[in-house]
Parts: structure tokens; sequence; C-alpha cells
């Protein structure tokens, strides 16, 4: 078991033939993923071969999903694209849409949030590393080689951290490790992952990442103290950043008493989750609670 | 992007939202000139900042002298660290009541929101505290946005007059188009005022843009000022870099927003050992940690006077850490005597034997190399403290 993604996904990729696509496509197949196709309409019916791979150019998603049974599309078109590639997937019914582009106007993301209400797919980011299920697959751009199999659950806001906390705790592996992004709007949120891993028999305990910005970690620590018994450590970056400034991530923004990393560390302390000063303590922290288990 | 008052009434009267521009002016003398033909005015600091009322920022002036005394006393003035590079002089109104009006991108609901309140404008934050009920929260579909329909029912649920109905729909549709045809997460009349005469006019505005929709907007382009950013910055920004500077001696280049927020963080901790040093800046130089983004950063970071050693931190994902060291490699070659402050290295992730293997055949003077991130933070702090 796993969230969202196992081996037996059939991934399509939006995009498979820019430049940016074609790489990450690769590393996929190169990390197990079961990728049977890409979407182009202007090479529709042309194939790329990637890592020793023949993969079909397919004109539009449904018809990709019609030929080869997808259920899992990743988005790597550039920015002003990513609108109409998202909505044309959940159109098409995908049940999986990860969104790894970069940069997306956030109105274009609210639009493609109001658009998913009602519809079947579940949207992962924009702006985020995808997910992947250590040893059976990945969707999006994490490295495969950082950390295998193992007991704890993912979820972050950003890339880096992710991986930095991967390759902290590959001693012990992962179930399944998602990047939720870091944009004011994202598809999958801290709870949506939290909800997964407490439902997912192979997770034993959850790593939460979050950052400065918005109130999500506050309100997943709401969630935690309601519906989480897995044991759930978390971290936050931006101690230090100062009120008013944007650090990357379109997110990542303090404005007023609210969206601290100090408020955030406080919310979820006060619900029992413990919470590292930095990437190392939290992984030591995680540690402490693995071998209790 | 943050708008100032006069940048976002220009956007105000491209979509027909009612109101004047009044004059920007950068001189006392300006403003004198704008008085003379405007009659009474008010004199308003233009900063990216609230509370300019408060800091002493806006002044009504009933002459040309007065207009032009209040735009010497307000020049130059300090409002919570931003200095006041020019001031609006806009007509004076005879206001009967203030209202509060804004759209703005709601993050938790993943929607966006308008608040209106006819209780009062300027006080708003105190009538949401006091009278909740007065302040009228209408959530909006990004999928159907605002029609006209919903304009009368948004008017209706706030309770404008009656005698402004009409006007009050039609600006709440101008103020619409703002919001989603200039890509806006914020839009905000504080105050929506009703002026003698059962008019209706927008006499202050705050916009913010999203920078990530600059791409059909080549005119927002015009709205960065090169007086209200720090040069670093600006010099970052013509490298396409992402840099903030912060008050600090420990200059940090990581990869990730993520992670080099983290390590700032970090290097705060370890500074607390090491008479207080703290992080210099921001700069996430993303995936392409190649020899010349390399350089480019360090030459910003280098250009600090502050900066007294500086932290690389990079987390090889995507990008190899032997091409991360081949960066700094070259980076110093390109730099050649600029490179003056040492420079601690952490790699960890894809290939970091390489990387760290080239870095140890480098042998330069000023490149330490430590192995966790903690304990290079606390090196660089050390080195800064030095």
């Amino acid at each position: 078991m796993s969230i969202y993604l196992n081996k037996d996904s059939k991934i399509i990729v939006q995009g498979m033939t820019g430049g940016m696509g074609s790489k990450h496509t690769t590393l996929m197949l190169e990390a197990g993923s079961q990728i049977v196709g890409g979407v182009n309409a202007r090479k529709a019916g042309t194939s790329v071969e990637l890592a020793g791979k023949e993969l079909p150019v397919f004109g539009t998603v449904a018809e990709a999903m019609a030929e080869t049974g997808a259920d899992v599309s990743v988005v790597f078109v550039p920015p002003a694209f990513t609108k109409d590639a998202c909505i044309e997937a959940i159109d098409a019914g995908i049940g999986l849409l990860v969104v790894i582009t970069e940069g997306v106007p956030v109105q274009d993301t609210a639009e493609v949030f109001a658009y998913l209400d009602g519809k079947s797919t579940r949207m992962i980011g924009p702006n985020c590393p995808g997910i992947i299920t250590p040893e059976e697959s990945l969707a999006g751009i994490t490295p495969h080689t950082i950390a295998g199999k193992g007991p704890v659950g993912l979820v972050s806001k950003s890339g880096t951290l992710t991986y930095q906390m991967m390759y902290e705790l590959r001693d012990y592996g992962f179930s399944t490790a998602i990047g939720i992004g870091g944009d004011p709007v994202i598809g999958t949120t801290h709870i949506d992952a939290l909800e997964a891993f407490e439902n997912d028999p192979e997770t034993k305990a959850i790593v939460m990442i979050g950052e400065i910005g918005g109130d999500a970690e506050e309100r997943a620590a709401a969630y935690i103290k309601e519906h989480v018994t897995k044991p759930v450590v978390g971290y936050v970056a931006g101690f230090t950043a100062p009120e008013g400034k944007t650090m990357g991530h379109a997110g990542a923004i303090v404005s007023g008493s609210s969206g601290t990393a100090q408020a955030k560390k406080e919310a979820l302390e006060a619900v029992g989750v413990k919470v590292g000063k930095t990437p190392s303590e939290t992984a030591e922290l995680m540690r402490e609670v693995l071998k209790n288990l | 992007m943050d708008l100032m008052e006069y940048q976002a009434k220009e956007l105000f009267a491209k979509h027909g939202v009612p109101g004047t521009l009044g004059v920007v002016a950068h001189t006392p003398a300006e403003a004198r000139a704008a008085a003379e033909k405007l009659g009474v005015v008010v004199v308003k600091a233009q900063v990216k900042a609230g509370g300019r009322g408060k800091a002493g920022g806006v002044k009504l002036a009933k002459t040309p002298d007065e207009a032009e005394q209040h735009a010497e006393a307000i020049l130059g003035m300090d409002i919570k660290g931003h200095t006041v590079h020019r001031v609006l002089v806009a007509p004076g109104a005879s206001i009967e009541e203030e209202y509060y009006f804004s759209f703005l991108l709601d993050r938790a609901n993943r929607n966006y929101l308008c608040i209106a309140s006819v209780e009062g404008g300027v006080e708003i934050e105190e009538v949401a505290k006091t009278n909740p009920d007065a302040v009228k929260k209408i959530a909006i579909d990004p999928g159907t946005g605002v029609d006209e329909a919903k304009a009368r029912a948004i008017v209706a649920e706030a309770k404008f007059p009656e005698a402004l109905v009409d006007q009050a729909v039609q600006t709440v549709l101008a103020l619409w188009k703002v919001f989603v045809e200039e890509d806006a997460t914020l839009v905000e009349v504080n105050p929506l005022a009703r002026l003698t005469g059962d008019k209706l006019e927008a006499l202050d505005g705050k916009v913010s843009l999203d920078a990530n929709a600059d791409f059909r907007h080549p005119d927002h382009e015009q709205f960065e000022l090169g007086d209200e950013t720090d040069p670093l910055e600006a010099a970052a920004k013509e490298k396409n870099l992402n840099y903030v500077k912060l008050d600090g001696q420990v200059g940090i280049i990581g990869n990730g927003a993520g992670l080099v927020m983290s390590t700032l963080d970090v290097v705060a901790y370890a500074g607390e050992k090491h008479g207080g040093v703290k992080p210099a800046n921001f700069l996430d130089i993303g995936g392409g940690a190649n020899a010349q983004v390399m350089a480019d950063g360090l030459h910003i970071i280098l250009g600090d006077e502050q900066v007294k050693s500086v932290f690389v931190n990079v987390f090889g994902g995507i990008t190899a850490c032997d091409q991360v060291a081949n960066g700094i490699k070259g980076a110093l070659e390109i730099l050649g005597d600029e490179a003056t402050k040492p420079l601690v290295v952490r790699l960890d992730g894809n290939n970091v034997e390489a990387g760290r293997q080239i870095l140890q055949d480098l042998a330069h003077p000023l490149v330490t190399m430590v192995d966790t991130m903690d304990g290079a933070a606390d090196k660089a702090a050390e080195l800064a403290n030095a």
C-alpha cells in the first residue's frame, strides 16, 4: 500500500516532448514508473524513445487514456498553457493530475480548482515536485535514488526540503512522499495527505513539512487533533523570514501576525505534534517515534 | 507586486472605477503647482505600506502654500522602513459617508472573497472587531466570477443606500474587471466614499498583482520603480535570481525556496553561539547551479558589504553535486580577485562523492567543506564572527 500512486499506476506526460518533460520522463522510467505515453496535439501519432522505451504521443488526454488505460497524468507544459492542459485532463476523467509547472498565475489555478468540484480528479500542485512511492512509481521530479521503501509518510510544501528530509531518514524509508507545492492555491493539501496516510496501513508515522504563509499548517493541526491517530512529526521553515517579503514560493509571504513560522509551530505543538527546529532535529524526532512503535 | 495608491488608481481609471487621479509630485514645487490647479487638496505619501495617515503622511492643504509645506514635510519621510519619494496631490472631497470594499484571493478556501461594509471605511478593522455583522464576506466562485446579477446581490447584502445602488453595482463590476483582467490578488478601496450629491468615489486604492501572470501583462512593468528597490535586489533581478536582501553577515546561496528558508533559520540558530550573526540574504539559485549562475549569485552576495562569510547549501536533487562543485570552481575563476570572503560549502544528494572530490582537488584557500547542514551553518557563522 501507499497513497495515490503505486506500481500499477499508468502514467502519461502532458508536455513529454519538451525539454523538462523528456528529461523527467526518462528519470521517471528509470525510477520504475509505468509511463505509457505522452500528449502533444501537434505531434499526435508520432513516438519518442526515452530510456530505451518507445512512447506513443497522443493528440489528447482522452485519446491517450482510451488507448493506454492511463490513470495518472504529469503536467510539464509552460505556465501560459497549464490551465488548459489541466482542464483537458479533468474533462477526460484522469484520476490523478500532478502539475509540476512553476509560475502558474494563481487565478488560473483558482479556476482549475473550481473546475475540479464534482469531478473525479485529484490534483497535486502546481509548482511541486510531485509524488513518489519508492521502489514502485514516481510521478514528478523527486530523485528516486534518495531513499527506499519504508514506514514514513511525508507531505511537504517544498521540493528541496522533501529531498532533504528523505535523505535524513533514508535509513528508514518512505511509504509515499508527496510535495504539494508552495503556491497560494494548490490541489492537494496537507490535510488531504494526512487523511490518506492515516488510512494507509503501510504508513506508520507521518512527517509534515510546512513553511511561512497562509494558515494551512494551523488547519492541519486542527485536523490532526480530531482525525489522526498515527504519530506526526513536523518541521516549519521560515522563522527568520521578514514580514512582507516573498521568499521564492509565491505562497511564502508573511503578512501581519498570522502565517508566521512561530504561530504554525505552536499550533502543531498544541495538538501533540513534535516540531523540529532544523531538518536534522526533525529527523531525529522521527527516529525516536519509530523506535518506540 | 504591491502597487502604490496612484498606480492602483491608474488601473481603476482604466477599468472605469469612479474616482479622480490627482497629480503625482516629486518635489514641494510640483505639489504647489498641482494645488494651484486643483484647489483644496490632500497631500498623500506614496509608499507600499499601510498606516500612512497615522505616520503623518496624509495632510489636507487648503492653499498652494500649505500643499507645498506638507509635501516638504512628507517627502523623504520614513514610513515603516519605506522612504517617501513621491506624494499624490488629490483633489479634496466633501465626504458624507465612508464604505469599505475589496476583492481578494482566499487561500484557505481556494476561491475569491468579496468583503464589503457600509459601516465606516478607514476604521474597517475596528468595525470587524466590534460589529462583525456589519462586515459582509461573500465568496466568489472563480469559475463563474461576478456578473451584474452577482454584483447586485453583493450590493444588496452589503446594504448600500438606495440612492447609490446603481452606482455601487457599476463600481463593483469595474473593480471586478480590475481584479480579473489585471490578474490581481487584492483590489481594495478604502474608503469608497459617498460624496455630497450622492456621488460614489474610490478615494484610496490598494492593488496587489500576481507576478506569475506578468507574461500576459507586459504593461505592468511600468509599476516597478527603481528608487523603491534595493540596488542588490535590482542587480539580482536583472540576472533572474531570486534574491531578498536581509540584515546580516552570513551570505546564503541554496537551491529551492524551502531549503533556502530553512538554511536561513539554521544559520540564525548557529549565529546565537557566534556573536549573534544573522543571515544576510535569501538567494535561491533553483535547479541550474552551473558556473555562471553560481558566479552571478556569488557576485551579488559579495557585493553586500555587510557579508563576512558565505554559506553555499545545496541538496543535489535533479542537479548533480559534481555540476554544483564545478559551478563553484568556475565561479571562483570568473570572480578572480573579487572573491575575498570565506565560503562554506555543504553538498549532499545526487553524485555527492564526485562533487566533494572536485572541491577537495581544487583546494581553494577560501573554500571550506562541511558534510552536514547544521555543521556548515555553524562554521559559516563562526567565520562571520571572526
